[in-house]
């Protein structure tokens, strides 16, 4: 778990997303600004998700790997 | 809302009494009711038998919007709640017995992983995919009917289970309601998932106002509904309400996809189906957030609920089974999934 500016905390789940919580918005690896608007977000560690930076699920259908 | 149509002895006697107004009921009517009530009970299957599920959710529904024409004394009569309790007993026993060795099963393997359990429990279920035949073979009115019989719980998401707020504690609760508050819109009153599904049925022309869907849902699609409040307001049950609610919530990303798949086949405008969108998304952080942190806590602070989560999860996905088993016999057939209209007397046609 990492504490990051602002209250914002970050967290790796097994074999899934990272969770956001206390965030005001996500900046991706190209530096682009997502605005959140939940109190936690999941953002996608597999690179499967299509609705990028964020999580869809389907890492599930991944047999549950995080890649 | 107005009430329903009765569907058998039980629930055309306890609409009758909501009719009155509320007061001492009659040795008759208590014995009257107490006997429909057992009868009902009786049943074989009480998750298909249309008489029990309907009262039990006409018993429940004074705690959410109550109906029009209904008093709303009613709420708390005791003699309604005599049986109420009698319907949930039935109810309960049913899924235990449908359930138990897969909830030893899984509460074993949940000893050393909850989280890992939780989530092999829902993937590990074999009911049928409705989502996947919304994505390739739905029709307009399948959808329709689909958006019907969704309403039943649809129109009050996330109510049932706030019912389980004040039953749980410290880290439990507050994951629970970091969940609900995203449910009910994070702030946003016209992003609740309440109303954006009401949306969804008026951009495919249904009207959410009319409670004319709950007559259309045959037994299973309301004991669906049902089990919720089975399980939340009662808190000896607490921890089988958190379990059900991580199985909404693990079951719903990937098929919320089906969905949106489906209207956009069918071309549907956006907001009929902005609601199984947004779920594709929220769903897929609340399944960790519900599995994880939730269930995780309550079981972190009493180990002796462990099994109690895995029941909630386990008669949650047996009930959706049913309603997808319903849906897609109906469906293969060329028939339809609706209740058809009550006929004029209260027995339902064998």
């Amino acid at each position: 778990m990492t504490r990051r500016p602002a209250g914002e905390v970050r967290r790796d789940v097994p074999g899934g997303p990272t969770l956001v919580r206390g965030a005001a918005s996500y900046t991706d690896e190209q530096g682009v600004v997502h605005p959140v608007t939940r109190p936690v977000v999941a953002v996608c560690r597999c690179g499967a998700s299509q609705r990028q930076p964020w999580c869809d699920g389907v890492h599930k259908l991944l047999g549950r790997r995080a890649t | 809302m107005t009430p329903p149509e009765p569907r058998g002895p039980l629930s055309a006697l306890l609409l009758r009494t909501l009719s009155g107004v509320p007061g001492e009921l009659t040795a008759q009517d208590r014995a009257g009711l107490e006997a429909a009530a057992e009868a009902a009970c009786a049943a074989a299957d009480p998750v298909a038998d249309e008489d029990l599920q309907l009262s039990l959710w006409v018993l429940y529904e004074l705690h959410y919007r109550g109906f029009a024409t209904v008093d709303d004394r009613w709420e708390w009569h005791p003699g309604l709640l005599a049986v109420r309790q009698q319907l949930e007993q039935a109810f309960e026993t049913f899924l235990r017995e449908r359930t138990r060795e897969q909830v030893a099963r899984a509460s074993e393997a949940a000893r050393s992983d909850l989280p890992g359990a939780l989530f092999a429990l829902a993937e590990s279920d074999d009911g049928p995919s409705v989502s996947g035949y919304a994505r390739s073979r739905m029709t307009r009115e399948q959808w329709d009917e689909l958006l019907l019989l969704r309403a039943v719980s649809q129109l009050k998401e996330a109510d049932p289970h706030s019912f389980a707020v004040p039953r749980l504690q410290r880290a439990a609760k507050v994951h629970l309601v970091e969940i609900l508050y995203d449910e009910y819109g994070a702030g946003r009153p016209e992003r609740q998932h309440a109303v954006l599904y009401a949306d969804a049925m008026r951009a495919s022309g249904l009207d959410p106002a009319d409670g004319g869907y709950v007559d259309r849902a045959p037994a299973v699609v309301l004991a669906a509904s049902n089990v919720v409040s089975t399980f939340a307001l009662h808190r000896r049950l607490r921890a089988a309400a958190a379990g059900h609610f991580a199985m909404v919530e693990t079951t719903s990303s990937l098929p919320s996809k089906g969905y949106v798949g489906a209207a956009q086949r069918l071309g549907l405008p956006e907001q009929a189906w902005a609601y199984f969108d947004e779920h594709v998304e929220a769903d897929a952080v609340h399944e960790q957030v519900a599995i994880r942190d939730l269930c995780g806590a309550l079981v972190a602070r009493e180990p002796a609920e462990l099994e109690s989560v895995v029941f909630g999860m386990a008669a949650g996905l047996y009930l959706e089974g049913r309603v997808g088993s319903h849906l897609l016999e109906r469906w293969h057939r060329g028939e339809s999934a609706l209740r058809g209209p009550v006929a004029a007397g209260l027995q339902e046609p064998a």
